[in-house]
């Protein structure tokens, strides 16, 4: 096949990866900390790319600027509903938890569908349409600035892990629950504090992908196998594998189109999926269990 | 949920069917009897996921893989090979056996469980849906369209009454095989697997094999509710019979109902096919019932485990002393 198609190819399957990557950084450290798998994830993003919606549209607030918003009152949103919901209805089990966010992400997005109605939206920006050369193909800015904050936000997450005392809490719960609890860490507050962080890198994602895709009620659907895939073939928990496994997920989704078609070229994610649960269920950098 | 080995008394059984059997002739219009369809129709597919799902223990988010599997052979053999509908219950039972089985040996050889084995079950139907939107064997994102020639040899039934009785006699059906599961021995070994699975193993049951058991019995049942489902519609397409919804629905016919009991799925399912038509009829609000049967699952989980087929054994408690 013509390079120039190729080079383009992997260029676009590499901006994908980028937004998956997004998505799936909070979805990593949620499980990596509660093992839990966050079903509401998707519904989350929905939420978060409806405020920056509104808060373009009703108070004029850009999107990248609307960060300064999102983040915190995510974060808030994310605590409160850990404190208050998840963790207190889920009497300590895991697969209620599941159960719970399941439930949580159906009210949500019927609740959203109700509000909003099924159409999808979307924003103009002065930049939106800006394009970038680069190499053979023209890119668009906002795609290219997605890309490069999710590669800074992943970095920032690993180095927060690593350096702050919060951090180290956070990987002494997520190792060992009992242990952390004897040294005198507040672990339901550990977690609250994780699911907020989790919610709170969705609101960063949402106002990065709001210039470069549109939000419906059900937009979490797009993302939340996706996600998934990324945070398994990566290693749950690992910020390095919620990067490696969105770029090698959004050039299966790119190669996957380009040589078998739109409605086939999907196929290669789920399998992807599949094997490395089979094969492999720690992932590419996750510690094995 | 020590209570799923506990026999329902043939009474209740009894009384059950025999209400069933005479509501399409007490409320016979067509409203009615469609909602008794829907309702055994949920609370059949919602019984396959509650063998393996409440039963056993093994948490799928892929039902829909055996139903949609099961619904495209049964009508493929009608279309392509000119099959009698009927004959296609049975085919559709074994594609969803088929499929079922092969999903268990995979996972459970690779040591999946929980949650795992839940996404990996949805990312399974995932692939048979883009499978059957992509290839034209299968009549692709279009769907199939099963001509109508009403008649009872067609499995099309001029009024819904028809179908009214077929759906009834294989929900009574899905009823007994539970009622079996209390009963057996294959029934205790995996309440035994669902509590505790290296305990199971120590005891001496070979869980894996029946792990594999359950999960074909459990897809066979799906199959043939696909089978139901596209002969009661006339019309299948890829994001209907294999889509993340279906799924979702027979999880919440059966937990919200009670997981793991014989009842469970017929009480999860009258709620659903009441709220929705309710809410359809008086507010036409796009999503309303969905939103109730969300919030419906989170108080559930939280406050009866064991489904609203609690509030029901309660009451008796203090009458009966130890229950």
């Amino acid at each position: 096949m013509d390079p120039t198609i190729l080079a383009a190819a992997t260029i676009n399957g590499l901006l994908l990866g980028g937004m998956y990557t997004l998505v799936a950084s909070g979805l990593t450290l949620i499980y990596g900390v509660l093992h839990i798998i966050n079903f509401a994830h998707g519904s989350m993003l929905m939420l978060a790319m409806f405020g920056v919606f509104y808060l373009l549209t009703k108070f004029g607030v850009d999107p990248y600027l609307a960060m300064v918003v999102m983040v915190p009152v995510m974060y808030v949103f994310g605590y409160a509903l850990y404190k208050g919901v998840i963790g207190k209805l889920s009497n300590g089990k895991d697969e209620n938890i599941l159960l719970i966010t399941l439930g949580l992400s159906i009210l949500i997005e019927n609740v959203a569908l109700m509000l909003f109605k099924g159409d999808s939206r979307t924003i103009s920006v002065s930049y939106s349409d800006r394009m970038i050369e680069l190499g053979p193909t023209l890119v668009p800015l906002p795609k290219l600035i997605s890309f490069a904050v999710a590669l800074a936000l992943c970095a920032a997450l690993g180095l927060f892990m690593q350096r702050t005392d919060l951090g180290r809490a956070i990987r002494a719960v997520a190792k060992e629950r009992v242990g952390a609890r004897l040294v005198g860490i507040d672990v339901d507050r550990i977690f609250a504090i994780s699911y907020g962080i989790g919610l709170a890198t969705l609101g960063a994602a949402a106002c990065l992908l709001m210039p470069i895709f549109y939000v419906s009620p059900t937009i979490g659907h797009v993302f939340v196998l996706v996600a998934f895939t990324v945070v398994v073939l990566g290693g749950m928990g690992s910020f390095l594998g919620a990067v490696v496994g969105g770029m090698i997920v959004g050039l299966t989704e790119s190669f996957g189109g380009l040589y078998l078609g739109e409605s086939l070229g999907q196929i290669g994610i789920s399998l992807i999926f599949i094997l490395i649960l089979l094969l492999r269920p720690s992932g590419l950098f996750g510690a094995r269990q | 949920m020590t209570s799923t080995l506990k026999p329902v008394p043939w009474a209740l059984h009894l009384t059950v069917l025999a209400i069933a059997v005479v509501f399409p002739f007490v409320f016979p219009s067509s409203f009615m009897v469609n909602f008794g369809v829907m309702a055994l129709f949920y609370a059949f597919i919602g019984q396959s996921w509650n063998i393996s799902g409440g039963f056993a223990g093994q948490l799928s988010f892929g039902h829909v893989a055996f139903f949609g599997v099961g619904a495209y052979a049964s009508t493929i053999m009608q279309l392509r090979f000119g099959w009698s509908p009927w004959l296609g219950l049975p085919v559709s039972a074994l594609a969803g056996a088929l499929v079922g089985g092969v999903i268990a040996v995979l996972s459970f050889r690779a040591g999946l469980k929980g949650s795992y084995f839940a996404l990996i079950t949805l990312a399974f139907a995932e692939v048979l849906r883009i499978v059957t939107n992509s290839v034209s064997f299968t009549g692709g994102g279009l769907g199939l369209l099963i001509p109508m020639k009403a008649s009872a040899t067609n499995f099309q039934f001029a009024e819904r009454i028809g179908f009214y009785f077929v759906i009834l006699m294989l929900a009574a059906l899905s009823v007994a095989l539970a009622e079996w599961l209390r009963r057996s021995r294959f029934g205790a070994q995996l309440a035994a697997i669902r509590e505790n699975e290296d305990s199971a193993k120590a005891l001496g049951i070979n869980v894996f094999r029946e792990k594999v058991k359950v999960m074909l019995i459990s897809g066979a049942i799906s199959g043939m509710g696909g089978c139901f489902f596209a002969q009661y519609f006339l019309y299948i397409d890829p994001l209907v019979v294999f889509g993340v919804d279906k799924s979702v629905e027979m999880l919440l016919v059966s937990m919200i109902g009670g997981a793991g009991t014989v009842y469970g799925p017929l009480v999860g399912a009258l709620l659903l096919a009441s709220i929705s038509d309710i809410t359809r009829v008086l507010t036409q609000v796009q999503g309303l019932s969905l939103v109730l049967y969300g919030s419906l699952l989170v108080v559930i989980i939280a406050y009866l485990p064991n489904g609203l087929i609690d509030l029901f054994k309660r009451r008796r408690k203090p009458a009966g002393g130890q229950a």
